[in-house]
Parts: structure tokens; C-alpha cells; sequence
């Protein structure tokens, strides 16, 4: 089943082509990579897909429905989660409560109930923050849930962030160069998160890397982006070898 | 017709004055991105210096409104280094509230050391001149012809002299203007020293007409003429020219309809919808958040 | 349990200090002086759920007062409801209250969208709009503005409406719409892309930061019984906004600390009124300067806090005897 397909889309900003004639198509429980040199539009297609920018043109469809125009949180609503190549984690909340507001949209006690600490209000809120103890223990970071989110080391903050996302329970997540900053190791062990994380939690994945090694052992299929628009689709194996790929990256090592 | 081009005559003076002052704002915001909430205190501090310059120290007029200039272009400059240039770096936030702390410092330390009562501003006495059935007074003709020089002189600044074509780069792209050897400090500095003296030429214009000079005077003025340079777009020369002559049409046209009690409301009107409909303003581009 | 015991404490430690007052051992200089502290606690805490909670710059805060003030003025001096005196003010609070919040949330609808400075130049506007409105009224008074408001409040009706101001806001933000709000200052994209409907919260916390200051400004009217334009001037929300910032953006305690600080600092200097503004406008700009989280930052004043506070005093203590001690060696030698 098609989970998100993007018909012709395209971004301008001014007289810029950020973005031309992007199209892609992600499966269900697909692994997919979206790679391309620097300032190739990778974030800027991100950020169509979750509403922060408006396409110029072009269509976008999330399980067969057309998503254009709708805000971020509603996107979110339906089902698609992202990580930003920045980290925007909520720096002066603790780790538990940026896990915690993840779970907001759930939330079915009023304003008025929270204020007044009813019975409902208490029943959820302990619902809430033994979910967000539990996500928390799968990823490790279960003993620093009191910690302030700027006070954790770098990988620990990448790491919540994905926790962060994975709380609104998606069945599309954008992952946003999620190995930048990492060295060898750490980016293996983000590899194998990745892979662990899409077959517990039924994901579909779209990633953003630039880090070749991970890309090309984790992504089933990859979509090459330069100048905003696609020079080539396929396997690992097929980019590794597209002359057009090799070129657009000038000598980068493509292995 | 004839009330149409008097209060186009009437519009346009009041809208350059409006203009002399969103110039200041809307060439700080240019440069640095911050929205110098005390500007409308350097319009009250330029009448001040004005009147002190011509009751005071006797000097004729014009000379008064160069040396109001000349002050409040030292208090720019002195202003930017001692409490914007701290923040430049820091939030957002932090240097609107320095600004807010200025303007309130500058609107209490004047009615402390100056006192809150309003002051005659000396006034050239009226001449009215009739041009096709038109009146039109001296003073508004010294609005007009001071006001236009100005501009004139700036779009020269800006355009046709290296320092303004550092205020145009550091306005693009501060840290690659840094790196082509524009000292990035004396170009802001310049820039407040010039907003801030057409602000101060707008004050005296301002006591000159209207005749009385206070330390609250710059609130209202300076929110306006801020309306105008958002409504032009904001960090858009042009645009300051064009949406203080709108305004002070605006004011003109609803004064004239009889609603003068409103007029004051006018510029937030103008303020609401533009906010509502075209952010960035007339002639502005719209620019987003780098995410 | 434990918070129900805190609440009582507080509740019983006012209606002392009212028994105090009505005994006149307290007298009514400074009952008026705690009354006005309490008026400012609801007007820097109902502040800071808009600026310090959920990060939006409002510089109109007076407005909200203003039409707390005048609606329930009206209430009180211009309806004639036959009803006892006690019932008529909280009716008259709360519609004051209410139309202030209804303001609060047709200015925050079109407003809200905005950027941190643009919002602040337009909350201002709009403050200063509805000084004009009300100047202009004559129902109110316009610029003579309105006499004869009966004198209801007194200290214990201000404290009881700041601790129901301070628990309202306290819980709020222990619920996930208050972790919502948080979520917007932290970062708004970010928030977004969570699931949070961030419009939606703010226009909330405008809405009840104007509800708030619309009952402080109600409160006020009982009080000094003479309401005037230019009691609600955009220096007043900058008094206002002091208090926030010096107590720390985000932080209740502090903004409580901080009222109280500011408002025994005007009565000390009630005689240098125009040089009290002057200090105050410094203060703001050397607090942005050199501290620019106030005295709390985001945090608030808990036991915790405390012990680390009077840790870091008894170091600067110790260091400083240090010294003093090295200083008498070099002496004795």
C-alpha cells in the first residue's frame, strides 16, 4: 500500500527552484533514502511534506489523501512524525515532559479539568506519564527523565528527539540527517536503531543522510536529489554505480 | 476638487513627517532586525533639542533643526553601543525589551529632569498662500521642502556613497560583508546616527506645525510612523517613503470625512489588516524562518 | 494532601492579616500597600502565562486592565441590581474579567500569528486603542473619567483572588495544555510538528492572562474609586513587565517575588514618583543586559532552589572571610 506519494511538486522561493518535479513513492514498511549534495532541497521537501512550507505547486498524498495546505500539527494528526537536522527539542523542559507534550494531541481532558485536578485529569495524566516512562526505558533514557533536555550529551539529545517523535505515534517518520555530528560507532548503533525501531513500532521510514555508510546499508531504496530535482532512483547498488550520482557528489566517495 | 487637493496638500505634509520617522525604524530593522521601540522617543528628543536650541540658544530655525539632528545622531549612535550592540547576538526578545526599557527611560528621565507640561514650540508666524483655489501655509511648505530634501539626500546616501553600500550589504548578509572588510560595527553605527537624525527633523517639523513640544509626544507619532514602515515593508527604504505618505493621507481623508476623533485609530486599522493580509508589506518580500 | 494544607495555610495567613487590619493594628497605609501588592501579583502572573509561559511578547497587559476596570465599574455605579453589596462586586469582577477576556481574544485571533516584535508593537497598539476608546466614552467619563466606584475591595478580597490567580496558573501548567503553552516558547516549529495546534494555545493563554488582568483591574477601581484613562498607560504595562522580567520569564515565584519587591520599592519612593520611573526603566535595560532570566529564570522558588541559593550565599561568605583572614596574616608578618 502506497503511503505517501508526491505528484510534481515543486517550491519557489522568489525566483528560485528549490524544488522541481519531485516525485516519490514510499510503500508501506519501506526503508527509503533521500540523499543529494549540499543545499539539493532535501530539507526543503521535509518541509512540504510536513507542512511547514506551502508547495508552489504539486501535490502531496498521505495514505491516498491530499495533505497541501494543512497545518502541521493536523499532518502530524494523521500520522506522519519528523526530526529536525538542528535538534529542536524543548531545551528548558525536562526530558519526560518533551516526551510527555507528544502525547498532547490524545488528550481528552478539558482546560477546566486540569485546573480543577479532577479524577479524569489525575487518571490521565498518569496514563500519560507511564507512557512516556516506558518509551523512555526502550531508548535508554529512562534514568535521566528529570534532566533538563539541554543538559543531555549530543547523541542522548538525537535519541530523544526520535523518542519525542515516536510518542505521537506515527506510521510515516521523516528522519532528518539523524547521524549528523556522529562518529563511526555512533552512527552504526543509530543504524541498528533505525532498523529495530521501523519493525517494533510498524514504521515507514524516510531519511535524510548524508553519511554514505549508513544510507547505503540501511535504505531499501534510495532517490537521488541535486538542484531540486531527482537524478536517480534505485537501490543501494544501482546509486552506487550511477554515473550521474557519482558526478552530482564530484568526487565524493559514493560507497 | 478643491477639498481633494487640500487634503492631499494636508495628507502629505502630515505624511512626511511620518516618513522622516518610519525611515529610522525601517533602516534599523534592516540592519540589525530589531524593531528600535525607542525611535519614537528620538523623534520627542529632536523637537526638544529643537525648541531648547531655539529658545535657549536663540538660533534661528534651520540652524536649530541641524544641531536637533546632530544631537539625536550622537544619541543613536551612543544608544546602539551601550545597550543594542550587548545583544546583538542574544535573543530576540531581550533587545525588543532593552528597547522598551529605553524608550520608557528616555520618556521618564525627560519628564524628571524636564518637566511633563507641554512647551510652546516658538512658531513661524503663518502665511497662507492661495494655488488654484488651494491654501497651503509656509509652514507646510517647510515640511514639505525640508522633509523631500532629506529623503532625497538619503536615496543619495544610500545609493551613490560606500558607506551606503555597506548599510545595503550588512543589511543582506552581515557576516559576508564582514569578510569583504566592511567593518560591520561603524556601518550600524551610521545607520542609527542617520535614522536618528531624520527622526529628530521630523520632531522639530512636527513642534514647528503643531506648536507645543512634551515628553509623551513620541508614542503615538513613533507607533504610527512604525504602522508606515510595516506597511511599506519593513527594512524597505521606498516602502517607509510610501507608507508614511499613506498614512498621513489616510489620516488626512478620514479627518476630512468628519471622523476626526478617529483619526488616532486609523493607523492601527491600517496596521490590523496589513498584518492580516500582506505581512511584509507593500513592497516587501516575504522571508521565512530557516527551519 | 499536602497542597491542600499549603492552600489552607495561605488562606488563613490573609484573613489574619485582614483580622489584623480590621483590629487596626495593621493600619490602613499599609493594608492598602499589601492590597495593591496583591492587585500586582494577579497582574505579573496572568502576564507571564502570555510572556513567560507560553512565549508571546504582549505589551498591552494596562489594556486588559482598563476594561476589567471600567466594565466592572459599570457594574457597580451604573446598574442598578438590587443585590447586596458582596454580590455585586463579584459580579462585577467577573464581568470585568470576562469582557477583558473577550478582548484578550479578539486582539489575540488576528494578532497571534505574528512574530515575537511585531506582536509587541501590536499588543501596544491595541492597549493604547483602548485607552483612546475609553477617553473618548462618555458613558465612562471619558476624560474626566468615572467617580464615585464604591470602595469594595479590601485587602483580603485581593489576596483571595491572587492565590485563586496564582493556583489557577500553577495547575495549568502542570496539565498538557499548560505543557502545550510551554511547548510554544520553547520552540513554536518544533511544537507544531508535535501535534500542538499552537494558535489555539496562545489565543488561550491570552484569553486568561486578559481574564486575570481584568479582574486586577476591577479589584483596582474598588479601590482607589476613581478610574482614569491615564491610570492604564503603556508605562504601566511596563511596570508590569518588570515585574515579570525581573522574577524570571516563566517563573510564579519569582513574578510574586518580584511584585511584591517593585511595589514596596514605589512606596518607598512615593515622594521621587517621576525619578521612580527613571530607576525602573534602567533596571529593565540592565537586566537584559547583565541577567536577562530575572532572579528565577524558569524555575521556581522550591526547597531545592533555596539550599542551592543559600549554598552559593555561604561561599561567597566563606571566600570573602578568606580573604579577610590572609589579608590579617600579611598583616601580622
Amino acid at each position: 500500500m502506497t503511503i505517501l506519494k508526491t505528484v510534481n511538486l515543486c517550491k519557489k522561493f522568489g525566483g528560485l527552484n528549490a524544488v522541481s518535479d519531485f516525485e516519490i513513492t514510499i510503500n508501506d514498511g519501506e526503508l527509503v533514502g533521500l540523499i543529494g549534495p549540499n543545499g539539493a532541497g532535501k530539507t526543503t521537501v521535509f518541509n512540504m511534506l510536513t507542512g511547514v512550507y506551502e508547495p508552489t505547486s504539486g501535490d502531496i498524498l498521505f495514505e491516498d489523501k491530499s495533505i497541501v495546505g494543512k497545518k502541521p500539527y493536523n499532518i502530524t494528526q494523521l500520522g506522519m512524525a519528523r526530526t529536525f537536522q538542528n535538534i529542536r527539542l524543548f531545551k528548558d523542559l525536562k526530558v519526560i515532559d518533551n516526551v510527555k507534550i507528544a502525547y498532547h494531541q490524545n488528550v481528552i481532558y478539558s482546560v477546566a479539568a486540569g485546573v480543577l485536578q479532577t479524577a479524569k485529569y489525575k487518571k490521565e495524566e498518569e496514563e500519560i506519564a507511564q507512557k512516556a516512562i516506558d518509551l523512555l526505558k526502550i531508548f535508554n533514557l529512562e534514568d535521566k527523565k528529570d534532566e533538563y533536555a539541554k543538559n543531555l550529551p549530543y547523541g542522548e539529545q538525537r535519541r530523544l528527539e526520535i523518542t519525542r517523535a515516536l510518542a505521537t505515534k506515527p506510521k510515516l517518520l521523516l528522519l532528518d540527517e539523524p547521524a549528523a555530528g556522529m562518529n563511526p560507532q555512533e552512527t552504526h548503533q543509530l543504524m541498528e536503531m533505525i532498523r529495530w525501531i521501523k519493525e517494533k513500532f510498524s514504521l515507514t521510514v524516510l531519511l535524510i543522510e548524508h553519511d554514505m555508510s549508513l544510507v547505503m546499508n540501511v535504505c531499501e531504496r534510495i532517490y537521488v536529489l541535486d538542484y531540486g530535482r531527482i537524478i536517480a532512483h534505485g537501490t543501494p547498488n544501482e546509486i552506487k554505480n550511477n554515473p550521474k550520482v557519482i558526478e552530482a557528489y564530484l568526487g565524493e566517495e559514493v560507497c | 476638487m478643491e477639498l481633494i487637493l487640500q487634503q492631499l496638500i494636508n495628507g502629505i505634509s502630515l505624511g512626511s513627517v511620518y516618513a522622516l520617522i518610519a525611515l529610522g525604524y525601517t533602516m534599523v530593522y534592516g540592519i540589525i532586525k530589531l524593531i528600535n521601540f525607542a525611535h519614537g522617543e528620538i523623534f520627542m528628543l529632536g523637537a526638544l533639542a529643537g525648541f531648547f536650541a531655539i529658545t535657549v540658544l536663540g538660533l534661528p530655525f534651520f540652524l536649530a533643526l541641524v544641531l536637533a539632528m546632530a544631537v539625536c545622531a550622537t544619541l543613536g549612535v551612543v544608544m546602539e553601543r551601550i545597550a543594542y550592540k550587548p545583544l546583538r547576538n542574544a535573543h530576540r526578545i531581550a533587545a525588543l525589551m532593552t528597547a522598551v526599557g529605553l524608550s520608557l527611560f528616555y520618556q521618564s528621565f525627560t519628564i524628571y529632569t524636564v518637566g511633563a507640561t507641554p512647551k510652546a514650540f516658538p512658531r513661524i508666524p503663518v502665511q497662507t498662500w492661495e494655488i488654484f483655489g488651494v491654501a497651503i501655509s509656509n509652514r507646510q511648505l517647510i515640511i514639505l521642502v525640508t522633509a523631500i530634501s532629506l529623503m532625497v539626500l538619503l536615496q543619495f546616501i544610500v545609493h551613490k556613497t560606500k558607506m551606503g553600500k555597506a548599510m545595503r550589504a550588512v543589511s543582506f548578509d552581515r557576516d559576508a560583508a564582514r569578510s569583504m572588510g566592511i567593518s560591520v560595527d561603524k556601518t550600524i553605527s551610521f545607520t542609527f546616527a542617520i535614522g536618528s537624525s531624520l527622526a529628530a527633523a521630523a520632531g522639530v517639523l512636527f513642534g514647528m506645525y503643531y506648536g507645543t513640544v512634551h515628553p509623551m509626544m513620541g508614542l503615538l507619532p513613533g507607533l504610527k510612523a512604525f504602522v508606515a514602515a510595516v506597511l511599506g515593508g519593513i527594512g524597505i527604504i521606498p516602502g517607509a517613503m510610501l507608507g508614511g505618505m499613506i498614512l498621513g493621507l489616510a489620516e488626512a481623508g478620514v479627518s476630512a470625512l468628519g471622523f476626526s476623533t478617529f483619526r488616532d485609530a486609523v493607523a492601527f486599522a491600517i496596521l490590523i489588516i496589513i498584518l492580516i493580509v500582506r505581512p511584509s508589506g507593500l513592497l516587501g518580500k516575504n522571508v521565512r524562518e530557516k527551519v | 494532601m499536602k497542597k491542600l494544607l499549603v492552600i489552607t495555610g495561605f488562606v488563613v495567613f490573609g484573613v489574619i492579616i485582614q483580622f489584623l487590619i480590621w483590629n487596626g493594628i495593621i493600619n490602613n497605609y499599609y493594608a492598602q500597600v499589601f492590597t495593591l501588592m496583591s492587585i500586582f501579583i494577579i497582574l505579573a502572573t496572568s502576564l507571564n502565562l502570555i510572556n513567560g509561559i507560553t512565549g508571546q511578547f504582549s505589551l498591552g497587559h494596562a489594556g486588559f486592565a482598563a476594561v476589567g476596570g471600567y466594565f466592572s465599574a459599570i457594574v457597580t455605579t451604573r446598574l442598578d441590581l438590587g443585590l447586596s453589596d458582596f454580590t455585586t462586586f463579584l459580579l462585577a469582577l467577573l464581568v470585568g474579567g470576562l469582557v477583558a477576556a473577550f478582548a484578550g481574544f479578539l486582539i489575540g485571533l488576528p494578532t497571534l500569528r505574528l512574530r515575537g516584535d511585531y506582536l509587541a508593537i501590536a499588543t501596544l497598539g491595541f492597549g493604547e486603542i483602548i485607552r483612546v476608546l475609553f477617553l473618548n466614552w462618555k458613558y465612562v467619563g471619558a476624560a474626566s473619567g468615572m467617580w464615585g466606584i464604591p470602595g469594595y475591595t479590601n485587602f483580603l478580597w485581593a489576596y483571595l483572588v491572587a492565590v485563586v490567580t496564582v493556583l489557577f496558573i500553577v495547575n495549568f501548567m502542570h496539565t498538557s495544555h499548560g505543557r502545550a503553552c510551554l511547548s510554544i516558547r520553547e520552540d513554536e516549529i518544533a511544537a507544531e510538528t508535535m501535534g500542538i495546534n499552537t494558535t489555539k494555545y496562545k489565543v488561550i493563554a491570552f484569553t486568561f492572562g486578559a481574564f486575570f488582568a481584568g479582574v486586577a483591574g476591577g479589584i483596582f477601581a474598588h479601590l482607589i474609586r476613581l478610574l482614569h484613562p491615564q491610570s492604564f498607560t503603556f508605562m504601566f504595562s511596563v511596570e508590569i513587565l518588570l515585574m515579570v522580567v525581573l522574577g524570571g520569564l516563566g517563573s510564579i515565584t519569582g513574578s510574586i517575588a518580584a511584585a511584591i519587591l517593585l511595589t514596596t520599592l514605589t512606596e518607598a519612593l512615593r515622594q521621587f514618583s517621576e525619578l521612580r520611573m527613571v530607576i525602573y526603566a534602567l533596571m529593565l535595560i540592565g537586566i537584559m543586559i547583565f541577567r536577562p532570566q530575572g532572579l528565577l529564570g524558569t524555575k521556581e522558588l522550591s526547597a531545592d532552589s533555596m539550599v542551592k541559593w543559600w549554598a552559593w550565599i555561604k561561599k561567597l561568605l566563606g571566600r570573602t572571610k578568606r580573604v579577610g583572614e590572609q589579608v590579617d596574616n600579611t598583616k601580622d608578618s
